[in-house]
């Protein structure tokens, strides 16, 4: 027996130094499968909101975090500027930042762009560890490593988080798998040290991203969860009730929180279930000491008792939520929870792509052929049920709805799609593994196999026993047997393995198959994971390309646009587009802006797309009060570059109508159509946006044919009054115009003659351009 | 050879810019345009007015192959004149469309029409804002306000002395004797706001053909009509347009007058003074006002800030200069007015005065953030405009830049505190008192 105890803590030796090696090399393949954008493209920022976080990294380290932390940002939202240090999530870059200072004060100088465009690769090596660790709690290590090689080269996380991807995401999903982690680690062990580390793992959630009010709902369901499942026990108790104070305290310390902590609908689960955890402790307590008799009076006592105050309280509640319009939910919840309300009510969110419902499609391009392998997880973590598997399932069941509902909470869905397909897999794997290992030596070394695999084994064939027992110990264990339980469900005594053993041995011609199987599909799942991150998710999105029979077109026409403005404009000039290019052009322009991409004021949002969907001179009214020098539009007719402001137009109609009621969608609809041929309406036709859009584009074909709408455009000569063309990129993507000033003079009404009419036109032309030099 | 011209190119620039410039706004080279060298001797008196100012007057005839406004991308002159209303096509290089440019670049212009105006003269006149009755044969004809003279005539000599009420424009010395004048009508866009009229006619004049009879009613009648016209474009570019080459000259200057229904006999005309007067409006000597050294700080300091915070006191001036023709002098009004505006004004103050230039205030910055502009709007009738706008972002208050301790948050401190002691008290007392 001593020998092969001897042999057993050899073997988990060996096994723990595998691991950590496998861990690293998960580590590795996690960074450099997103290294591709910056091997194919450059090392550059990508699409539009790590822009501004950049530009807040690069403010970060030139100025400390005292100035960032008070920042009044006057270039965006001209004129009402935005405070950036108060309403910005600041995990990412105080993240980046103090990256970025480690490496300078070691000596190593890489510039501030540098460090931003690794720091996403760097943290989802962080997350697959995190991944582990979670996936190790629930179900043993060789799910937890399953799981963190899955998530390694997801496709949905590598989306958010390939080089050059510098959002908020790339460090919140670290964040959030560590929360959970720490979660499910305070709810094994019933440690209260855990329970803070978990607190502060919320924070730096909290900091990172808007996200975190997930893990504040999820835990107190799955808290809740537990309470009516009748498997409430003190370590639930201090995985909780610690949580709720500290993270509470903490997250009002971040500023863009503050006191959205306890005044919004978001976090009254979390304090709700914090009264009921306190109240169904109190119950236990009563009940350890009194007899069961007294126990009985005492309830019907304070169950009266408590439905009144009960009841006093939620009206009292539902009285004050219901006094605010939203219900105390800001509009991005509301929409989680009523699919249709954005579209209905907040065109602002419903008109971001990424705010959308996904198609199926998209389930199996993001997580491919985990789609498959969850439900075969979730009957795993069924088998047996434990706190933590039950947490797996509440996380899994939720984040499938919330993919439902938006597309970009995809990346919610992805952790859990891999630690349950990696329970899933290593499940299948061990019991295929078992069967063919049962089979093939069992002539030789049979009782050896039995007693070394037990240990390794996995908790399938105990479940019956699992769950009787936690059915039963659920009530009075203390916290420290629980901890031995379930730290160690692995090393079960082997005795009643033994026993069950017998239960799951599968022939073994099927088991080979299987396997094969698996792996092959496995096989698959790299395959595809490696294309789109190759492919798919790689592209900067600022730099496009594309493949045409004559070979590799580069299209770098942001980058042109931006450095024209830079270059050619003043300081301190007002550049309005809508509000997608506003991050771009404050931080590769470096002009200010009127919106950006922080939607914060709808009204501030509705007149410039009032402006763009008003004729000219309306427009240049609207432009002008607000001091704007110059107008950008994105053009993608030319080369057929598909999300392009004619595309986006409708929503500019939509957000401006929403505010200014004389725009009326229907104007711009030719039969409920949007179109831009020679059916369109002549609102259409004389709205700012199709005039900036089309300005010359008969000039390069000859016959204006729009390759995105793949139509000859309605209107196809004209000429503009209150704009004039200032620069135009090298495939038309970006369009700059500039405000003419008013005129000079104002003719007098006396018609012209005709034989004078050309050489007026001259001279108007000399008048206004001699102006602005 | 390229250097050469460079040099040279370079030595005459401030020669060549010293003529017109910010810091001497009055014009000093003028082209004076005409229909034949008559005039130059039938309008001395008025030539002579200007040279005696200091003008450097030009006199070519208006189709002089050789004129030009500009060479080298230089103008030659600072303003022009026009006494050729008769041209229907320019010499040299000139045509409608640069006189408009010569105009858009901040140059001044007088153009004298008359009742042969040619169709260039009036397209001129029509891109500045004056409308010359589009009837050819038209003149003006007042049958109650003519000038009395020796023959009874036809009328179309008119006595006017309805003048614009600014004393920028037409001087302090009020104008006693009526104006002569004999020539063409124009009306003006009500809803143009860069023209003014500066002679109307009298009610009981109408624009007509005193040669053949009246069909129909004259389009253009009574106080609408106006005689002589100024503009002063957004550049601050003057023109005068006046529908009389004959006001100008001599023979009007010298003769007396007597409206017809008026008693008194001037024995002198009032067009010397008139036209004299507005010409040194036109050429900037009076009514140019320039706004310099605007300064901005915080109450008890002097250095300007980058930026404000919510709440702050600020002080705000800025110097207001006009021209006199030779120097800049202190420009005193009690109306000049400060804006400090994001979108719309959130504070609007009346600058006071030291009657030395300085205008200044002060006030306290809004409770509300945002990028500010400090902005002077200043556009009196004859004066130049004034549009100062200086942008100037208001921040809110820093995080540590509230009060720490409010005294109405006492109740909370205590009730946070005594808590605190109370667990304190409650753990020792559970746990070391078995």
């Amino acid at each position: 027996m001593a020998a092969t105890d001897a042999q057993t803590s050899l073997r988990h030796a060996f096994g723990n130094v595998l691991a950590f090696f496998i861990l690293i090399l998960i580590g590795v393949l996690a960074f450099s499968i997103r290294l591709f954008s910056v091997i194919k493209y450059e090392s550059v920022i990508h699409e539009f909101d790590p822009y501004f976080n950049y530009r807040v990294t690069q403010f970060l380290t030139k100025n400390g975090i005292y100035d960032f932390w008070n920042w009044f940002d006057d270039r965006t939202w001209y004129p009402l500027g935005r405070v950036i240090g108060g309403t910005v999530y600041p995990g990412l870059t105080l993240t980046a930042g103090t990256l970025w200072w480690v490496l300078n004060s070691l000596n190593i100088p890489l510039s501030v762009e540098t460090v931003c465009v690794f720091t996403a690769p760097i943290f989802s090596a962080f997350a697959s560890w995190a991944t582990y660790l979670l996936t190790k709690e629930v179900k043993g290590a060789g799910a937890g490593l399953t799981a963190a090689v899955l998530l390694a080269m997801v496709p949905s996380y590598i989306s958010r988080s390939v080089a050059g991807s510098y959002d908020n995401e790339a460090v919140a999903i670290f964040a959030l798998i560590f929360t959970f982690y720490l979660y499910i680690k305070t709810l094994n062990t019933g440690s209260l040290f855990y329970a803070t580390l978990n607190s502060i793992a919320y924070f730096y959630m909290v900091c990172s991203w808007g996200g975190y009010t997930f893990i504040i709902n999820l835990i107190p369901m799955h808290v809740l969860l537990c309470i009516v499942t009748g498997r409430y026990s003190s370590r639930l108790y201090i995985a909780y009730a610690p949580l709720v104070v500290l993270g509470t305290l903490l997250a009002a310390l971040v500023p863009v929180v503050g006191f959205n902590a306890v005044m919004t609908s978001e976090h009254f689960a979390s304090f709700l279930v914090f009264i009921l955890i306190h109240v169904v402790a109190l119950v236990y307590y009563i009940k350890g000491i009194l007899s069961p008799k007294m126990f009985k009076v005492a309830v019907t006592l304070v169950v009266s008792g408590g439905l009144a105050v009960g009841f006093a309280m939620i009206a009292v509640l539902v009285a004050m939520v219901a006094a605010s319009p939203t219900m105390g939910w800001s509009g991005r919840s509301l929409s989680l929870l009523d699919p249709t309300y954005a579209s209905k009510y907040i065109p602002i969110i419903a008109s971001v792509s990424e705010h959308q419902p996904p198609t199926w499609p998209s389930y199996f391009m993001d997580i491919n052929v985990l789609a498959f392998l969850v439900p075969a997880g979730i009957i795993a973590c069924f088998s047996p049920l434990s706190d933590a598997s039950s947490f797996v399932i509440l996380y899994i069941v939720t984040s499938v709805y919330f993919s439902g509902v938006m597309v970009r909470l995809m990346l919610v869905l992805a952790p859990a799609a891999c630690i349950l397909s990696g329970i899933a897999l290593s499940q299948a794997f061990d019991v295929f593994t078992r069967s063919i290992k049962l089979q093939l030596p069992s002539l030789s070394v049979d009782s050896h196999v039995n007693a070394g695999d037990a240990s390794s084994e996995s908790v399938v064939p105990d479940d019956t026993v699992k769950t009787d027992k936690t059915e039963d110990t659920h009530k009075e264990r203390t916290s420290k047997k629980s901890k031995k339980k379930e730290k160690e469900p692995v090393e079960k005594p082997p005795s009643k393995s033994q026993i069950k053993k017998r239960l799951l041995v599968l022939p073994l011609e099927t088991s080979i198959i299987a396997i094969v199987l698996l792996v092959l599909l496995g096989a698959f799942y790299v395959v595809h994971s490696v294309w789109a991150a190759a492919e798919a998710y790689s592209a900067p999105s600022i730099v496009l390309t594309s493949h045409s029979h004559d070979g590799l077109h580069v299209f770098d026409d942001f980058r042109e646009a931006y450095a024209w403005l830079s270059h050619n404009t003043e300081v301190d000039d007002k550049v309005a587009s809508w509000w997608d290019y506003g991050y771009q052009t404050t931080a590769m322009a470096n002009r200010t802006v009127i919106v950006d991409n922080n939607t914060w004021n709808n009204t501030h949002i509705a007149t410039v797309g009032t402006a763009m969907s008003s004729p000219e001179k309306a427009a240049w009214e609207i432009f002008n009060s607000l001091d704007v020098k110059y107008v950008l539009v994105v053009f993608g007719g030319l080369v057929g570059y598909p999300s392009d402001d004619i595309n986006k137009f409708l929503w500019m109609v939509r957000i401006g109508g929403g505010v200014f009621p004389h725009i009326k969608e229907p104007d711009y609809l030719r039969d409920g159509q949007y179109r831009i041929d020679n059916m369109a309406t002549p609102t259409m036709l004389n709205c700012l946006m199709y005039k900036l859009s089309y300005y010359r584009f008969v000039e390069t074909d000859g016959k204006a044919y729009d390759r995105v709408r793949r139509t000859e455009i309605g209107k196809k000569y004209f000429k503009l009054t209150h704009f004039e063309e200032v620069f135009t990129t090298h495939h038309w993507m970006v369009r700059i115009y500039k405000l003419k000033p008013p005129k000079n003079r104002i003719r007098g009404k006396t018609k012209k003659t005709k034989s004078k009419a050309s050489s007026k036109t001259v001279s108007k032309k000399q008048g206004i351009k001699k102006n602005p030099f | 050879m390229a250097k050469l011209i460079i040099f040279l190119f370079l030595t005459l620039i401030p020669i060549l810019c010293n003529s017109f410039t910010p810091d001497k706004p009055s014009d000093r080279r003028i082209l004076v345009l005409l229909d034949d060298f008559a005039i130059k001797s039938s309008h001395s008196l008025y030539f002579k007015s200007l040279q005696s100012r200091g003008f450097d007057l030009d006199f070519k005839l208006a189709d002089d192959p050789k004129i030009a406004l500009q060479r080298y991308g230089q103008y030659l002159y600072d303003a022009l004149v026009l006494f050729s209303p008769t041209i229907e096509r320019f010499g040299g290089s000139i045509d409608a469309a640069a006189i408009l440019a010569f105009v858009d670049s901040g140059h001044d212009l007088i153009v004298a029409a008359g009742s042969n105006a040619s169709d260039l003269i009036r397209e001129i006149a029509t891109e500045c804002g004056v409308d010359f009755d589009e009837d050819y044969g038209a003149v003006v004809v007042d049958h109650a306000g003519y000038a009395v003279s020796a023959t009874e005539g036809d009328h179309t000599l008119i006595a006017s002395d309805d003048f614009i009420k600014s004393d920028v424009i037409l001087g302090s010395k009020k104008i006693e004797a009526p104006v002569l004048f004999q020539g063409i009508a124009h009306s003006l866009n009500p809803s143009n706001s860069l023209v003014l009229k500066v002679l109307s006619a009298s009610p009981t004049a109408f624009s007509a053909n005193p040669k053949s009879k009246l069909t129909s009613p004259p389009s253009l009648l009574g106080s609408s009509i106006s005689l002589v016209s100024v503009i002063q474009a957004r550049n601050n570019a003057r023109i005068l347009i006046s529908g009389s080459l004959s006001m100008f000259s001599n023979r009007f200057f010298n003769s007396g007058v007597q409206k017809a229904g008026s008693p008194t006999k001037h024995d002198k005309s009032g067009n010397e003074q008139f036209l004299t007067e507005v010409s040194k409006w036109v050429f900037h000597e009076r009514g140019h006002l320039k706004a310099v050294n605007v300064q901005h700080h915080k109450v008890g300091e002097t250095n300007e800030p980058s930026i404000y915070r919510i709440n702050d006191d600020l002080e705000y001036s800025v110097e207001i200069y006009e021209w006199s023709g030779t120097t800049w002098e202190p420009y005193v009004a009690d109306d000049v007015q400060v804006q400090f505006y994001m979108m719309s004004p959130y504070v609007l103050k009346t600058l006071s005065n030291d009657n030395k230039g300085r205008y200044f205030t002060s006030f306290k910055v809004p409770d509300v953030y945002g990028v500010f502009q400090f902005k002077v709007e200043y556009d009196r009738l004859g004066y130049t405009s004034l549009s100062l706008a200086k942008q100037i972002p208001v921040r809110p208050f820093k995080h540590n830049e509230y009060e720490r301790f409010i005294p109405a948050a006492y109740p909370y401190y205590g009730a946070a505190f005594s808590m605190m002691a109370g667990f304190f008290v409650f753990s020792a007392v559970h746990l070391y008192n078995k």
